[in-house]
């Protein structure tokens, strides 16, 4: 085998590093330094302001604290509800998507369609679907003598509503990932479990999940990030209401940013979601290993 | 869809696609004034430097559009060297897009803003002072309604010069009146002959004055509510909210009280209370006046207009402004800047053209002349035009009355008393009123 020279892998990774550096890298520190400050780029003075905008997140009379916790406790919500059904429901379609059966491909088609619209299209679509006394969703209930539903202006069911439509929307994502990992569960451990007498059940419990491990830890995680950075279905169907109930942290800190121009006081309060969620997708791997172990 | 675009600006929802790294968005200099103030005549006087290209730009995605469109070709048309490129984007895609085209010196030449916005934006560097426009063009106090004009201003200099009012007005399905008995000639205009009206309503199961949590429509009928029972919305120096006093309370009450009354169905979603009008289900409607040529299309509606009744006991009624407005220029253009001016003085005489697209021409001249009176729905909402009132010119001010919308969605969705509703939101805005104080340095 040829030799390679010591910068070969470094030069191979270049392109990709000076994205990385430039998009990713490069804002972050940026941003850092932005959230000491209080900053508006539009403004002359960007006074130092140490950790005061820190400060602010945690004293109950800022400005800035309400609205964030709120938006915390409502992405907090968001992700516990969902990311339950946005695991176990893709798991049920690849497992149906992976039989053989007539029409199968169009099939897989089907539940993966949703996932190709954009989410103005799938939010505008849901308010009309959604509407209490107009959409099509409280007059099939109401076939059935159920009285109308406040789907984007009721609590529970805007949260209801909103996992509802997510699941429906991103689901075909997961199944996909799922399948691909289906599909590389050997067939002879199915045949072996079916000659020790193993049922469907069985078969299903101990040889597909095991197979899926590695594969479900990568759709919980990205799953349970995806959903905590939920922001354009509440912001078009439900518009942060009723109340600021389903304003989530990035509609939060989006408004305090871009609509208010506290460009430092946003940046404390995304460096402090982002904290969050490194804890929480830490937590996460540690747990999936030890029951790997 | 022209309500939608207005509702995201004014709602403080912020911009859709701003989703993005917060911490991308923060380069480019702070957007110290490039050009002086355009010396010269400020544009009375025409252009006939070399040929120059203006972008122009606005949010006017609605039916308003064409109309704006046609104007800028007739300009062009007429002026060989000046050609002005109009560039339309959603309200609330535009207002986070300006500041950073202007920093960046990618910046329009010309553009529309509303007037509750100015003084933001004045604030922030992004746009000049036109102080120059308003004595070329002979502008003055006595040409405009009082409160439009003043409210083009802010710390002392001219920032807007008003296109047009779009205030709140009475919009009623004339069938549904007929079928409780009422006259469709003569829409009630007391707070005593309103409620007659909705019980009678009531009387024939129709539900009168569907009332939404939203701030379109909800939250622009409580304010308007609000003056009427002699309120105002921040103390004379704007360093307090002043929503939570007795006046506000009346007025979150009063409109409360139709859903607790049955006047109006609970939980009424986004845009429910115009598309139950068009539908004949809802008969009363206090919307924009842009909502004029959206009942226009729909055939067989058979619907009025009026000023909004008087419930409180002093004529008032929620009014927004289109102002035209000249962004900072990074590199001084002498010759933009005065092809600038002569757009903006020649789209400023022809607001007749304007308010066809559904608008109340904001000069006074324009507004009494024959021609506009024959545009008879515009024509009834104009005459409210001394009851206007618009959010006072301080930077931010947006941002302190999203709490009002908070409160207001609470309070219609009955999820909490009036009062409280008011008092917290009020509470939380002296905060955010504060820290604009302090940030804009006033």
């Amino acid at each position: 085998m040829r030799r390679h020279g010591r910068a070969t892998p470094y030069l191979f990774l270049a392109p990709y590093l000076l994205l990385f550096l430039l998009f990713v890298v490069g804002p972050a520190i940026f941003g850092l330094w932005m959230s000491l400050h209080d900053w508006d780029f539009q403004l002359p003075g960007k006074p130092f302001v140490g950790l005061q905008n820190y400060q602010d997140l945690f004293d109950p009379l800022s400005a800035t604290a309400e609205p964030f916790w709120h938006g915390m406790r409502a992405t907090g919500i968001f992700t516990v509800a969902s990311v339950p059904f946005l695991v176990a429901v893709p798991l049920g379609l690849a497992v149906l998507l992976n039989r053989k059966f007539p029409g199968r491909t169009f099939f897989r088609a089907v539940y993966f369609a949703p996932y190709v619209l954009g989410v103005a299209v799938i939010g505008l679509m849901f308010r009309y679907i959604l509407d209490t006394t107009f959409g099509i969703l409280n007059a099939f209930l109401g076939v059935f003598g159920i009285p109308q539903i406040g789907w984007t202006t009721e609590q529970p069911w805007a949260f209801v509503a909103l996992v509802a439509v997510t699941v429906w929307w991103t689901a075909g994502f997961n199944a996909i990932i799922y399948l691909a990992g289906l599909q590389d569960i050997p067939a002879e451990q199915y045949e072996a479990a079916e000659l020790d007498g193993a049922s469907t059940w069985q078969q299903f419990r101990h040889v597909t999940l095991p197979g899926l491990r590695p594969v479900s830890v990568f759709i919980v995680v990205i799953t349970l990030l995806a959903s905590a950075n939920m922001f354009g279905q509440a912001l078009l169907i439900t518009q942060g209401g009723p109340g600021d109930t389903t304003k989530t942290a990035l509609m939060v800190i989006t408004e305090t940013g871009f609509s208010q121009f506290r460009m430092g006081q946003a940046a404390a309060m995304s460096y402090l979601l982002a904290l969050c969620l490194a804890i929480v997708a830490l937590v996460c791997f540690r747990l999936m290993k030890e029951r790997e172990s | 869809m022209n309500t939608i675009n207005r509702r995201l600006m004014l709602g403080g929802l912020g911009a859709l696609g701003a989703a993005g790294v917060l911490a991308g968005c923060g380069s480019g200099s702070a957007g110290k004034p490039g050009a002086g103030p355009a010396a010269g005549d400020g544009g009375a006087k025409g252009y006939d430097g070399p040929a120059v290209e203006l972008d122009f730009w606005n949010g006017f995605t609605g039916g308003d559009g064409p109309f704006m469109r046609r104007l800028v070709d007739q300009f062009n048309a007429e002026n060989q060297n000046i050609k002005v490129k109009m560039t339309v984007m959603q309200w609330a895609d535009y207002y986070t897009k300006l500041p950073t085209a202007v920093s960046s010196g990618r910046g329009p030449a010309v553009a529309i803003m509303h007037v509750d916005s100015l003084a933001t934006n004045a604030a922030r560097n992004v746009i000049e002072p036109l102080d120059d426009v308003a004595k070329a063009l002979e502008l003055k106090q006595e040409d405009f309604a009082e409160v439009v004009w003043k409210a083009g201003e802010y710390n002392g200099k001219r920032y807007g010069i008003p296109l047009d009012v779009h205030p709140l007005g009475f919009f009623y399905n004339k069938t549904l009146m007929s079928q409780a008995g009422l006259d469709p000639a003569k829409p009630p205009a007391t707070a005593d002959e309103y409620l007659a009206a909705l019980e009678a309503l009531k009387g024939k199961g129709i539900q009168g004055h569907w009332a939404t949590p939203f701030p379109f429509t909800g939250v622009l009928t409580v304010q308007a509510l609000l003056w009427q029972f002699g309120g105002e919305l921040f103390n004379t120096e704007s360093s307090k909210a002043t929503w939570g006093e007795e006046p506000g309370v009346k007025a979150l009450t009063w409109f409360t009280e139709l859903v607790k009354k049955g006047y109006s169905p609970k939980n009424v979603a986004q845009d429910a209370d115009a598309i139950a009008l068009q539908n004949g289900k809802n008969a009363f409607n206090w919307n924009g006046i842009w909502n004029i040529n959206t009942l226009k299309e729909k055939k067989g509606l058979e619907w009025g207009v009026a000023p909004l009744p008087n419930i409180g006991g002093t004529k008032a009624a929620w009014a927004g402004s289109h102002q035209f407005c000249l962004p900072k220029l990074k590199t001084p253009d002498q010759n933009k800047s005065t092809a600038a001016r002569v757009f903006v003085n020649y789209v400023s005489q022809k607001s007749l053209e304007w308010a066809k697209g559904g608008q109340v021409p904001a000069r006074k001249q324009v507004r009494e002349s024959a021609d506009f009176k024959a545009l008879t729905d515009q024509a009834a909402l104009a005459t409210q035009i001394d009851d206007l009132h618009f959010p006072p010119p301080v930077p931010g001010i947006g941002d302190a009355l999203g709490e009002l919308n908070k409160a207001v969605n609470e309070a219609v969705l009955l999820k909490a008393e009036p009062a409280k509703a008011l008092a917290d939101a009020a509470a939380r805005a002296d905060k955010i009123l504060e820290a604009n104080r302090k940030k804009y340095g006033a």
